[in-house]
């Protein structure tokens, strides 16, 4: 958009443009791809939750009748309410918790990394941990987890509040950094203590990077597999992604249960993305390059 | 004055040292364990002692242990190469003078956001159901049998991977594809150059960066690869399929391994470590020039 305004703005570029026609070929070539590799999976994927195990024959067809019954079963066999509590709540609570205590730590290295050691330190501390995956301390995690009785849907959002640390306060920090020192300092003026200056002055500031942050806590933590297939083995406690790998074996070959149960999982997340989508292509982008 | 003097020096404290203490407690200290752990003989309970470097014999010499690296190392190359080619085709396309750009590019983004596990038990039934009735149909050989009961099982599992790691990539790539400034092509079309020229001498070297970002977060995912293996093959059939952390979490938490798997775990961390130092240096040299 902003593009558009600067070209028509310049005559040069304006008399560019009128010979900049659509290429139609390459736009036939891309949306093909796109219907043929992207969309026919996840066709398949709805047309087999809606149909009924006697219209199984013919596998790519519509189904003749559809059944949302498929659904209510599948709502029923995975008890999909407990496991979407649980999701809901990993997936809300992190995210709250994580906005706030993310950006005060990157905000006290960043103003504080010059002149002492101490903020220097944990820099280098959370840098380097970054290089430690999950699936490496998985395994002295997992017992130190269970005998502390962590190994429930409070205890893993800790962990996820914990294990985002590093990625997310490099993404703060990046952002704090450009932000000038004069605000702060006249917010100090007028009398503010250092905690009012942060989430007074700073914290707003921090917006579209906490839109960031936020949305890869979501995906993260909405997807994530590893984390609860090896902490929570109580039913109560599942999440979502869990279950259906718990369930799988109970679906066998009634694939059209199985997949009603995988359609419950990802609508949540389509409507998400088809409300989101910008704010999310944004925000992923943002995570990696910066 | 005083009061408020010593409140400005311990805010930042109070900001950051729980919260360090925390990440110690739930991710430093499990780590030395496990370190601590690799040199004993402990199975996950009961008693133990030193028992040196035995376990890091194991794992290098063990032909379970040793297959999954050369299963994971094949894996992640063939699937970084095979991502990185693929999301930059899309990348250009979609930077193209196309129409519906926005839609396109939603589409192409869309499987960054399902859930692995799920993406990889839909593959699962079209590779288990859905090809082998075409194939059988239509009398083509190697599509009747389902891919990931035979010898072949990784390239369902490559597959799948590619179908949704291309989507973070292509995203990557294309944010570095609109730093480029347009008119560098005009004036390039106008010397004569050909397209194959232009994307060449032009855009690789613009985009080179954004390559880097890309391909040291592909291999360093691709070795952790886990999700879709445990949802396709479990590893199998035999072993053929089983990664490093598939191997890790198998004989780690069921087979009783927990000292030779805590080994294995340091190794994948000494390879992974390794290589996001790589990237470190190499984002560092890309700072100061930019300074």
């Amino acid at each position: 958009m902003m593009e558009e305004k600067v070209m028509t703005q310049n005559p040069l570029k304006k008399r560019r443009k009128m010979n900049r026609h659509v290429n139609w070929t390459l736009t036939a070539v891309m949306a093909v791809l796109a219907i043929f590799f992207i969309m026919i999976p996840l066709y398949i994927t709805v047309v087999t939750s809606l149909k009924a195990p006697s219209d199984m024959n013919n596998l790519l067809a519509l189904p003749h009748k559809m059944r949302w019954a498929n659904f209510s079963d599948a709502w029923q066999m995975t008890d999909f309410p407990i496991k979407f509590r649980n999701t809901a709540f990993i997936t809300f609570v992190t995210i709250v918790f994580t906005l706030p205590l993310h950006s005060a730590i990157a905000y006290a290295i960043v103003r504080n990394r010059e002149h002492s050691k101490f903020f220097t330190g944990i820099y280098y501390y959370f840098l380097s941990a970054m290089f430690i995956p999950f699936n490496v301390v998985m395994l002295p995690l997992v017992s130190q987890v269970s005998r502390w009785h962590m190994d429930n849907v409070f205890g893993i959002t800790v962990l996820y509040i914990v294990f985002g640390i590093p990625m997310n306060i490099f993404l703060y920090a990046g952002f704090i950094k450009k932000i000038p020192l004069a605000l702060e300092e006249s917010a100090v003026m007028d009398g503010a203590t250092p905690f009012q200056v942060f989430y007074k002055v700073i914290f707003p500031m921090l917006m579209p990077m906490h839109a960031t942050v936020a949305i890869l806590s979501f995906i993260w933590t909405w997807n994530d597999f590893l984390m609860p297939l090896v902490l929570l083995s109580d039913p109560n406690q599942q999440t979502l992604q869990l279950s259906q790998y718990v369930f799988q074996g109970q679906f066998s070959t009634q694939y059209n249960l199985a997949f009603a149960s995988y359609m419950l999982v990802l609508i949540p997340v389509l409507i998400i993305y088809v409300i989101f989508q910008k704010w999310i292509i944004a925000g992923v982008t943002d995570g990696a390059v910066k | 004055m005083v009061k408020s003097r010593s409140s400005v020096k311990i805010t930042p404290y109070l900001m950051t040292v729980p919260m360090v203490v925390l990440f110690f407690i739930l991710h430093t200290y499990p780590f030395l364990k496990g370190v601590f752990y690799s040199f004993t003989n402990w199975r996950g309970y009961g008693g133990w002692k030193f028992v040196g470097l035995k376990n890091y014999l194991y794992v290098f010499t063990n032909a379970e242990v040793t297959h999954s690296y050369l299963f994971t190392l094949k894996f992640a190359i063939f699937a970084t190469v095979l991502v990185n080619v693929l999301s930059l085709a899309i990348a250009l396309g979609l930077n193209g003078k196309i129409k519906f750009k926005n839609t396109l590019k939603a589409v192409y983004f869309l499987p960054y956001i399902l859930g692995t596990l799920i993406i990889g038990f839909v593959f699962n039934f079209i590779f288990g159901t859905i090809l082998p009735d075409i194939g059988q149909s239509l009398h083509i050989g190697f599509l009747s049998e389902n891919i990931l009961g035979g010898a072949h099982a990784w390239l369902g599992i490559l597959f799948v991977t590619v179908w949704q790691s291309m989507a973070f990539n292509t995203l990557i790539y294309l944010s570095g594809l609109q730093t480029v400034d347009t008119e560098i092509y005009e004036a390039a079309e106008l010397d004569g150059t050909t397209p194959w020229q232009r994307f060449y001498k032009i855009t690789f070297p613009l985009i080179a960066p954004f390559f880097t970002i890309n391909l040291v977060l592909s291999v360093k995912n691709f070795l952790m690869v886990f999700d879709q293996i445990i949802a396709m093959t479990n590893g199998g059939p035999g072993n053929l399929t089983t990664s490093i952390s598939v191997l890790i979490y198998k004989r780690g938490f069921q087979g009783a391994q927990f000292a030779v798997q805590s080994a294995n775990a340091v190794v994948l961390f000494i390879v992974i470590a390794s290589i996001s130092l790589f990237q470190l240096r190499v984002l560092e040299k890309r700072e100061e020039k930019i300074q």
